[in-house]
C-alpha cells in the first residue's frame, strides 16, 4: 500500500528536508503521495510536485492550517491515514511536533529519527545521543516514521505530479498561533548546508561571535552553528544549536571553533564528511573526531583564516 | 491549578554508555542513574509557578521499576508536593507510557502537564505529544517560556527558524526545552523533609492497559567510529589540506 509523506515548508518554499525524507520514502518503496498542509501554499505544492517519484500532491489549505499547529495538522493526517500503510515526515520541529500525536491517535508506536531503511518495516535509529544504533522492526499494522534528514540526500526534482486540493473540516482550535520570531538570513540553512562553521563558549560574547565567526562563514558561503553553551549564553540564537537536542548536521565540512566536543555536541555533527577543530586545549575531546586539528587561539586563528580564504 | 510533571529515570548524561558486544543492548548495570535533564527543567518550572502563586499543587509521576523511587524523592526534595510511581518491570515504550500517564491524568485532572522534550536514553521525543493526543488536549512542544492566563496559556516554542509563540486552552500538555529555566539543587533540609512527603505506588497492570512492546528490537550496535585525524600547524596548512587533500573547498 501507499506512503504519505508529510512535507515541511513555509507555504512558499518547500524545505530541503522534505526532499531528503522523500529519499527515505523511496527506499521504503511504494506509491508516494506528498501532503502539503498550509494556507496559500501553492508555491510549496508546486515544488513538491517536482520531487522525483511522487504520485500526487495533496494540498490541504485553511486558516487553522497556516502554521501547521499540532492539533489541526494531526487531525487531518489521521483522516487520511486509512489510505496509507506508511506515514513519513522529516524530523524537523514540525514533524517532531505533529507525528507522535498522529501515531497515538492511530495506536501505533512511532519510530523516531531513522537513519537507515533496512526493510520496509525495519529501520536503524540512534539512541543515547548516537552512542548506540538500534535496529527495530515495526509490528503495528501501520508504520509511522520520522527521518533524520542529514543521513539522506535530497531526491532529484524532475517529476511533474498532479496537485489535488483536499477538503478539510473545521473544528474549534485547541491552540492558536500568535507570532513567529524568525530572523531572516541570506546564509544557507543549517540542516542542509554543504559547509558549516560553529562557535562555542570560547567566543565569550555575542559581539565576538559575530566579529569572528560570521566573516569566515561569509567567505566560505557556510551556514553558522553553535554549541549549547554559546546559545545558552546568548552568543547565538537557539535555532543555531547543533547537537543531541539541537540540529543534526552532516555537511561536507564542519569547522568547530572553541568547542570542547561534549558527547551531546558530537551527536549533532559526527557524521560530517570532514571535521576541523580549532581549540587551544590539545586534549579537547573534539580532536578525537576531527580529521584536521589546529591547536591554537581562535582569536588569532579565525581572522587569519578569513584573510587567507 | 494543579500541575503534573512526567519524570523519567535515565542513565546520567555524563555516563558514556557501553554497547553489549553480542548486540543485545546497552549495558547499564552499574551506571549512575538520574532524572532526565529535561524533566528537571519541567519540574523546576512547575515549582516556580507554584512559588509565584499561579499553581497550588505539583505532582511528580514516573513509570519505571522500584528503583525509580530515587528520582521521585529528588523531585519531592526539589519541591513537588507528592509523587506517584507506576511500577513496571521494564520501562515500556513511549506509547505505553503515554497510555499510563493519560490514565493518571484522567484521575488526577491536572490543568497542566509538563514533560521533557525528549528522554536522553531513547531520544524518542514523542511521549508528551502522544499523551496529549490520548487525552484530546492541546499541546505545546519545545517550550522555552510559559505564561499562564486563566483558562489559557501562552507558550514560546523553539522551532526551526527561531521562536514561535502560540496560545493554548487548558488543560494542556507542554514539553520543555533547555532554555526554559535553570533547575535548582535540592538542599539538605529539603532532602530530609522529602522523606515524609507522600509517594504513592501502583502497578501498571492494575491500570488495565496493555503495555506489550510494538517495536521488535533486532540489534543494538556501536556506531561506526571515526579514524583519528592529524594535527596541522596553522591556517595556511589547513586551507591547503581542505582544498587539495579533502577537496571540500
Ligand atoms: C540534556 C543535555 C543536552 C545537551 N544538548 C546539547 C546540544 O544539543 N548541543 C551542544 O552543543 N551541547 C549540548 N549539551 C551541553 C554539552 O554537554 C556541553 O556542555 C556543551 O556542548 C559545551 O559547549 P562548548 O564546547 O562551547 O563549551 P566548553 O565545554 O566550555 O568548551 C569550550 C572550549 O573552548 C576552548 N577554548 C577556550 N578559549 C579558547 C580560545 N581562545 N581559542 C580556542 N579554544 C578555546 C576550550 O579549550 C574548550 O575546549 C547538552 C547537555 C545536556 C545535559
Ligand atoms: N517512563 C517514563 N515515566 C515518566 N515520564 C516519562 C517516561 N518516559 C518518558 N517520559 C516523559 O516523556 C518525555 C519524553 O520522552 P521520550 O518520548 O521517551 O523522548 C520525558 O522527558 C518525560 O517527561
Amino acid at each position: 500500500m501507499a506512503i504519505l509523506l508529510f512535507a515541511d515548508h513555509d507555504n512558499d518554499v518547500l524545505f530541503d528536508q522534505t526532499a531528503r525524507a522523500m529519499t527515505a520514502a523511496l527506499q521504503i518503496g511504494g506509491e508516494i503521495d506528498v501532503l502539503i498542509v498550509g494556507k496559500n501554499a501553492q508555491g510549496a505544492a508546486q515544488a513538491a510536485s517536482h520531487l522525483t517519484g511522487v504520485r500526487k500532491v495533496l494540498l490541504a489549505e485553511g486558516d487553522a492550517l497556516e502554521h501547521r499547529l499540532a492539533e489541526a495538522s494531526a487531525a487531518l493526517l489521521v483522516s487520511l491515514a486509512p489510505h496509507y500503510a506508511t506515514l513519513v515526515a522529516p524530523a524537523t520541529t514540525s514533524g517532531k511536533n505533529i507525528f507522535p500525536r498522529v501515531a497515538a491517535f492511530l495506536d501505533v508506536m512511532q519510530v523516531s529519527e531513522i537513519v537507515e531503511v533496512v526493510a520496509p518495516d525495519t529501520f536503524k535509529r540512534p539512541i543515547y545521543a548516537g552512542n548506540a544504533i538500534q535496529t527495530v522492526q515495526v509490528t503495528d499494522a501501520k508504520i509511522i516514521v520520522t527521518v533524520r534528514t542529514a543521513n539522506f540526500t535530497p531526491t532529484a526534482q524532475d517529476g511533474h505530479a498532479p496537485v489535488e486540493s483536499i477538503a478539510i473540516s473545521d473544528t474549534p482550535p485547541l491552540s492558536t498561533f500568535v507570532e513567529n520570531r524568525f530572523a531572516s538570513s541570506d546564509r544557507p540553512e543549517l540542516s542542509s548546508a554543504r559547509l558549516v562553521i560553529s562557535g562555542g563558549r570560547a567566543l565569550g560574547s555575542e559581539e565576538n561571535f559575530r566579529r569572528l565567526i560570521l566573516p569566515v562563514a561569509d567567505k566560505l558561503g557556510a551556514a553558522v552553528g553553535a554549541s549549547r553553551a554559546a546559545v545558552d549564553a546568548g552568543y547565538a540564537p537557539n535555532d543555531w544549536q547543533v547537537g543531541q537536542t539541537g540540529k543534526i548536521v552532516a555537511p561536507d565540512l564542519y569547522l568547530a571553533c572553541g568547542i570542547s566536543g561534549a558527547i551531546q555536541h558530537l551527536a549533532g555533527m559526527k557524521d560530517s564528511k570532514v571535521i576541523v577543530a580549532i581549540n587551544k586545549d590539545a586534549d579537547a575531546p573534539i580532536f578525537q573526531v576531527a580529521d584536521y586539528g589546529v591547536v591554537g587561539d581562535i582569536f588569532d586563528m579565525l581572522p587569519e583564516l578569513e584573510s587567507k580564504l | 491549578m494543579k500541575i503534573l510533571v512526567a519524570i523519567k529515570r535515565v542513565v546520567d548524561h555524563n555516563v558514556k554508555i557501553r554497547v553489549k558486544s553480542d548486540g543485545s543492548g546497552v549495558d547499564n548495570s552499574n551506571a549512575k542513574m538520574s532524572m532526565n535533564p529535561f524533566d528537571e527543567i519541567a519540574l523546576e518550572e512547575a515549582i516556580r509557578l507554584k512559588e509565584a502563586g499561579k499553581a497550588d499543587e505539583v505532582v511528580a509521576v514516573t513509570v519505571g521499576g522500584l528503583a525509580a523511587q530515587d528520582v521521585l524523592r529528588t523531585a519531592l526534595a526539589m519541591g513537588a508536593d507528592r509523587a506517584i510511581l507506576i511500577k513496571a518491570d521494564t520501562i515500556p515504550e513511549p506509547l505505553s507510557v503515554a497510555k499510563l500517564l493519560a490514565a493518571i491524568a484522567r484521575s488526577e485532572t491536572p490543568d497542566l502537564m509538563l514533560f521533557g522534550k525528549q528522554a536522553i536514553d531513547d531520544d524518542c521525543n514523542q511521549t508528551g505529544q502522544m499523551t496529549s493526543a490520548l487525552l484530546g488536549w492541546s499541546q505545546a512542544t519545545f517550550v522555552s517560556h510559559i505564561v499562564l492566563d486563566g483558562d489559557r496559556a501562552r507558550a514560546t516554542r523553539e522551532v526551526d527558524g527561531g521562536l514561535q509563540v502560540i496560545e493554548v486552552t487548558l488543560p494542556s500538555i507542554m514539553t520543555v526545552d533547555l532554555r526554559l529555566n535553570e533547575p535548582r539543587y535540592a538542599s539538605l533540609p529539603n532532602i530530609m523533609k522529602a522523606k515524609k512527603k507522600p509517594l504513592e505506588e501502583m502497578n501498571s497492570a492494575d491500570l488495565g492497559i496493555d503495555i506489550a512492546p510494538r517495536l521488535r528490537v533486532i540489534a543494538t550496535e556501536e556506531p561506526s567510529g571515526r579514524k583519528s585525524g592529524i594535527t596541522l600547524s596553522g591556517m595556511s596548512e589547513l586551507i591547503d589540506k581542505l582544498k587539495v587533500e579533502a577537496g571540500v573547498l
